[in-house]
């Protein structure tokens, strides 16, 4: 039965983490952008509502609720809708505790999953993008080979949230031209950890360069083991947690430049009740709307376990444009105070622009 | 429970209509765009038999795939099959109980009958206040006089058939909205007359008639609703409203015959391109894309946006939600993404797209209606706007 309205559980998460995003995330985004810190009692706070944990199987600490890729859209959108860097922030553990969820061997998920479940927030990252132009997840130019009992890992990443402070790193890499996941702890031999990256938006999460010398992990550890993992379906639970964040990011900018459309006057009148400021508006609205949309069938695919590449990597497209054409529409409206950093809506054109560069910076 | 799934039931529905798009309208739609106002007449009798068969009256999420699967067959025959149409409409929102008997009930029954809506004159579109039509009571009748122009289905409704149509005129020119009220007229009633028939850009299948009244005389029971309007309220505009109302089922379903035509060009596109051995590579980064492939992915995803902004205006309908948003949102974005990606596709089929060999170009044609009638990209813009805002309309004109 086609339906477009959240279970009432469902409701329930969102309202729980719009309380958290608003409380928390909403007050502190523009100092963290500014310090390039998110403050630590806002993660745990949010690491609290136990989003990672809910879904990991009882006999590994968890919960043992289900795993939806829905549900993870609607919490990944609230959380964005308060604020990216710290959105990427709390979710960046998943990164690692969904794929060994759903694609680790028995002794992976045993290994490592309960670190999920703790009450203090794990970090944990993974590293995908690397730093050329024209990168391409299905070719990476990192690669790893076997060599008796280990894998050894060569090649660079950037991009690479909380890398500096993450006990668990899972590095995608190409092994005989297929791209793999392996499973790194803190301080592998030839593990290198470059500079805290400066980026234009987002500045608030931590990133990094790695850099892997020959880096040699046990043979174990690569995700999944002998079957290796699903890397298709990876990108694609990640197109589709990136295009929810999108949505999130564009409503916040959405809901502020209309607020701010209503109160300032122009010409005796509120500038909202000109068609060149409204229209926008409308549009901003429409896309906003659409991209959820398309968001919720992807994810419903996935959590059929069908091939929901055309529809994510669709969304995610759709998504990159969407955000960077309703957060300059924020700007815009706002005009020169849109370009002041007393507003929010600067900072949003920062973070939208940033979608289409950050493959893999979040998971469903 | 949010869900894509449609029923086994719910599916062959679909099926069914997507096999008479292919087998009954698409071969011949071409025929019927050169030969602009000749009858159908054997689609016209078979479709009627078979109405109510595997699920033609579904409403709803289901109603709107179905119409979306016979639009993609070809969206001018579509919109020439008898049937409530938009007239049908009106009355099953505005009418009595009494009145719903009274005018619905030969769609169940003997032969193919039309019901039309008469709103736009020569001096008035979007701006349906501004209205002209007259209705002056006069004993037990009203007495009609002015002109209606693009009138869908006008004469099938009132020379084909025993059908009627929905007249929108003004009971006190002084009162604006309030002096508005929807009156049925039907067919062979003296005093009305078809004058003509448009030429159109496309959906040349579908008649486009200007009416005339001149004193043209309806029985009191005809005015749609509440008969009382011997004392105008200046300060209530329920008729008015009521035929706003109409627009919140009827945008989502022009967005729906939006969706199917985009859905043809698409798809031709896309056998020429699995012809030629083109493969649109999903899951690459933009960069490695070609234009080409880029184009076909716009157009794709623009066409998956306006069909899930359509079935949720639909489904909210369905549930009882109030959704005039969400009816505004699909208008405006199936009609302006229908637009676009028939002629981005008469663009990418270059010497193809242009000839009339092929049907690219009757898609782009047959495609723009859709931004224009039910309300034009702009007014549905305006009225989304409006919602967003939570604006009147002297707050935003």
């Amino acid at each position: 039965m086609i339906s477009f309205s959240p279970s009432e559980e469902q409701q329930m998460i969102v309202n729980m983490v719009k309380q958290v995003a608003t409380d928390e995330f909403r007050k502190v985004y523009r100092e963290a952008d500014e310090s390039g810190e998110v403050p630590a009692h806002v993660v745990e706070t949010a690491w609290g509502l136990g989003f990672i944990s809910s879904s990991i199987p009882e006999e590994h600490d968890g919960l043992g609720g289900e795993h939806s890729a829905i549900t993870g859209c609607l919490i990944a959108e609230e959380l964005a809708w308060g604020d990216l860097s710290m959105a990427m922030h709390v979710l960046c553990p998943a990164l690692v505790a969904y794929p060994v969820l759903e694609m680790g061997t028995a002794e992976q998920k045993t290994q490592y999953l309960p670190g999920f479940c703790a009450e203090k927030y794990k970090p944990a990252t993974a590293g995908l993008i690397e730093p050329r132009f024209n990168f391409d997840p299905c070719a990476l130019s990192t690669t790893a080979r076997l060599d008796g009992n280990d894998y050894v890992l060569s090649g660079e990443k950037c991009y690479v949230p909380l890398a500096a402070h993450a006990d668990l790193l899972l590095v995608y890499a190409a092994e005989n031209g297929s791209s793999q996941g392996f499973i790194l702890e803190k301080g592998s031999p030839g593990l290198e950890i470059g500079e805290r990256e400066k980026n234009m938006g987002i500045e608030a999460l931590a990133t990094y360069e790695l850099t892997l010398n020959d880096c040699r992990i046990p043979k174990e550890n690569r995700l999944g083991r002998n079957n290796g993992c699903d890397f298709n379906r990876i990108m694609n639970c990640s197109r589709v947690a990136l295009s929810a964040m999108a949505v999130g990011v564009a409503r916040g900018a959405f809901e502020y430049s209309r607020d701010y459309a209503k109160e300032r006057l122009a010409f005796g009148e509120p500038i909202a009740s000109r068609q060149a400021i409204a229209f926008m508006l409308a549009e901003m609205a429409i896309e906003v709307d659409a991209t959820r949309l398309m968001t919720w069938e992807a994810a419903w695919k996935l959590d059929r376990k069908e091939d929901a590449t055309r529809e994510a990597s669709l969304v995610k497209t759709y998504a990159d444009d969407m955000v960077v054409m309703v957060t300059d529409g924020g700007v815009q409206i706002l005009g020169g105070h849109g370009y002041i950093r007393e507003h929010p809506v600067e900072l949003w054109l920062r973070n939208g622009r940033g979608f289409a560069a950050l493959d893999g910076m979040g998971i469903v | 429970m949010i869900d894509f799934e449609l029923s086994p039931e719910e599916e062959a529905t679909v099926k069914a209509a997507h096999k008479t798009a292919e087998e009954v309208l698409r071969p011949i739609g071409r025929y019927y765009d050169e030969h602009e106002h000749e009858n159908p007449q054997e689609l016209i009798d078979t479709m009627w038999e078979r109405r109510g068969e595997g699920g033609a009256n579904s409403l709803g999420v289901v109603g709107a795939l179905r119409i979306e699967e016979m639009c993609w067959g070809d969206a001018g025959l579509v919109l020439c099959l008898a049937g409530p149409g938009l007239g049908g409409a009106a009355v099953f929102t505005s009418g009595t109980q009494e009145q719903m008997g009274r005018f619905l009930k030969r769609f169940g029954e003997g032969k193919p009958v039309w019901a039309a809506m008469a709103m736009t004159e020569s001096g008035c579109g979007s701006d349906t206040s501004a209205i002209t039509a007259t209705a002056v009571r006069d004993g037990d009748e009203w007495v009609l006089n002015g002109e209606k122009i693009f009138v869908t289905a006008g004469k099938r409704a009132l020379e084909d058939s025993d059908g009627f149509v929905v007249v929108w005129a003004t009971v006190d020119k002084t009162a604006g909205r309030a002096g508005m009220k929807p009156f049925v007229v039907e067919a062979g009633t003296p005093g009305m007359r078809v004058e003509k028939l448009e030429k159109k850009l496309g959906i040349r299948a579908s008649d486009t008639a200007t009416i005339v009244f001149e004193d043209c005389r309806i029985p009191y029971e005809n005015i749609l609703g509440s008969p009382e309007v011997r004392k105008i309220d200046r300060t209530k505009t329920a008729g008015f409203q009521k035929a706003m109302a109409t627009f919140d089922a009827t945008r989502p379903i022009v967005a729906a015959q939006a969706i199917g035509v985009a859905r043809a060009a698409l798809d031709f596109v896309k056998d020429v391109l699995e012809k030629e051995g083109i493969e649109i590579r999903y899951g690459v980064p933009r960069q490695k894309l070609s234009a080409l492939e880029h184009d076909v992915m716009e157009m794709e995803s623009a066409y998956k946006a306006a069909k899930l902004l359509t079935l949720r205006a639909v489904w909210m309908m369905s549930q009882g939600q109030a959704n005039s948003l969400e009816a505004s949102m699909s208008k405006a974005k199936a009609g302006l993404a229908v637009t676009k990606i028939t002629q981005k596709a008469v663009e990418l089929m270059g010497p193809l797209g242009y000839s009339r060999k092929y049907l690219f170009e009757k898609c782009m044609r047959d495609a723009k209606i859709n931004d224009i009638f039910e309300g034009t990209g702009q007014i549905n813009m305006l009225i989304v706007a409006r919602r967003v805002l939570d604006f009147t309309r002297e707050q935003l004109k």
